[in-house]
């Protein structure tokens, strides 16, 4: 939980304040004059919520979660730690898998709304500093927009992006083969797979739950 | 008691073990000999169940490892220890960690007993004081001895030896041997020691079984297996003993 969880905080922060300021900014950038400014707010919000934050964050967990994970459970295959664990009378996966995947679809959620509310605020510095769009406009157009399914949608995502790449992840480095050169390609492995099937599984549940 | 009987094992299209038969018996050390890549490290895990052979059975006390379902083999395990080639610990744990990682989920036992159980393990594998040192802090030599230290933890009746000298110095290997033969000694374990290093074998072992090519070309006691005149034999422990000689000189 820790390592899937509060060690992603930052990144998550990271991305998520980019991803708002850059939206408000290219949002203000492509209205017309005579459209109101306040609709700046209400793109941002809308889109954040909806695609781009979870999104973003599975893809970049894709990276980070899911590369370690698969890393670390093919290194302790080619090292013989998981038969180790077996002979131990141990459960493998019980052990290795159970934890890291329940621990994706606790927290992959969490860094979702964590990753919300700072795209937002994102967006609002993005739209007053660089686009200058008053404050007021900004808040105004959030609110008339925001709807609470939006936010629930993003974190129902959340908890499907979380579940696919530990998952995946974690079939990757349990059966690896081949020694290092195995870890490597299987890693490569996930954060490919991983990418694609978020994108597929992000159509499915738009096209199902809107 | 272990009987292996008409093992066979097979990778792809690569047949490794092609009819192993032989028995292991009670508070022995059983030495399995042969080549680099000849299959010993698979019949070991084929023991304990790791991987199931293609044909042929192994009993242990009475009971035919191929043929059980998980939980049984769960339960067969804690009659086992295995020291793995690389001592396989768990680098993300201490050394006290490792060692209590199965007493902890295994048994009931409280703090104290377990630390004490720890401090026993090291002791008896000649290691005090290390219980807080990481995996990676270790030598090639300690991380053996820690695994020992790992294998006996749950005092099994059989401990499974994977190449326990291999990549270590001949005063680490000889201390290593010396281990071997004190598990059996005062502990009462009955082991299976898989090797290619053939003075080793001989220090350690009270049978053997010869392996070539996947078969098995003789068993019998260090004697026996001395002063065999089988021809393959013969040149298996000719060619050995003498690339040893070498390395010692």
């Amino acid at each position: 939980m820790v390592t899937i969880g509060n060690d992603s905080i930052p990144i998550v922060v990271f991305v998520g304040a980019f991803v708002g300021m850059v939206t408000a900014v290219q949002s203000a950038y492509q209205l017309y004059d005579w459209i109101p400014r306040a609709v700046v707010g209400s793109l941002v919000v809308k889109s954040v919520l909806l695609e781009l934050m979870p999104l973003m964050t599975a893809m970049v967990l894709a990276g980070k979660v899911g590369a370690t994970i698969t890393a670390e459970l093919g290194t302790m295959r080619v090292t013989e730690q998981i038969d180790a664990l077996e002979a131990l009378a141990f459960d493998s996966v019980s052990f290795l898998i159970t934890p890291r995947v329940l621990a994706g679809i606790l927290m992959f959620p969490v860094l979702i709304i964590f990753g919300d509310l700072v795209a937002i605020l994102g967006g609002m510095v993005g739209a007053v500093a660089v686009a200058k769009i008053p404050a007021t406009a900004f808040i105004t157009g959030m609110k008339s927009s925001f709807e609470t399914w939006d936010a629930v949608f993003g974190i129902i995502k959340g908890t499907f992006f979380g579940f696919t790449i530990t998952s995946v992840a974690c079939y990757h480095g349990y059966f690896v083969e081949g020694g290092s050169e195995g870890v490597g390609k299987a890693t490569m492995g996930t954060v490919v797979l991983t990418c694609l099937t978020v994108v597929v599984l992000d159509f499915i549940l738009a096209s199902v739950l809107l | 008691m272990i009987r292996i009987q008409n093992i066979w094992k097979k990778f792809g299209e690569n047949s490794v073990l092609r009819g192993i038969t032989f028995d292991v018996q009670d508070k022995q050390t059983t030495v399995v000999l042969g080549r680099s890549g000849g299959g010993k490290s698979v019949l070991l895990k084929l023991i304990i169940g790791l991987l199931k052979p293609d044909a042929g059975s192994i009993e242990v006390d009475g009971k035919d490892v191929a043929t059980m379902d998980y939980k049984e083999l769960r339960a067969l395990r804690f009659k086992f220890g295995f020291l793995f080639q690389g001592a396989a610990l768990f680098d993300s744990m201490t050394v006290g960690e490792n060692i209590s990682l199965a007493l902890r989920r295994h048994t009931g036992w409280k703090e104290k007993q377990i630390a004490e159980s720890i401090s026993y393990a090291l002791h008896i594998v000649g290691l005090d004081s290390v219980e807080h040192l990481m995996p990676s802090s270790l030598s090639g030599g300690m991380k053996k001895r820690v695994g020992l230290a790992r294998a006996i933890a749950l005092t099994p009746r059989y401990i499974l030896y994977d190449e326990p000298t291999t990549g270590l110095d001949m005063e680490t290997a000889d201390g290593i041997n010396l281990l071997i033969n004190e598990m059996r000694t005062i502990l009462g374990i009955t082991s299976i020691v898989v090797t290619h290093d053939i003075h080793s074998a001989f220090v350690v072992g009270d049978r053997f079984a010869v392996l070539e090519n996947g078969t098995t070309l003789m068993t019998g006691t260090r004697e026996e297996i001395q002063s065999s005149e089988h021809e393959e034999v013969r040149k298996y422990i000719n060619s050995s003993l003498k690339l040893q000689e070498g390395r010692r000189s």
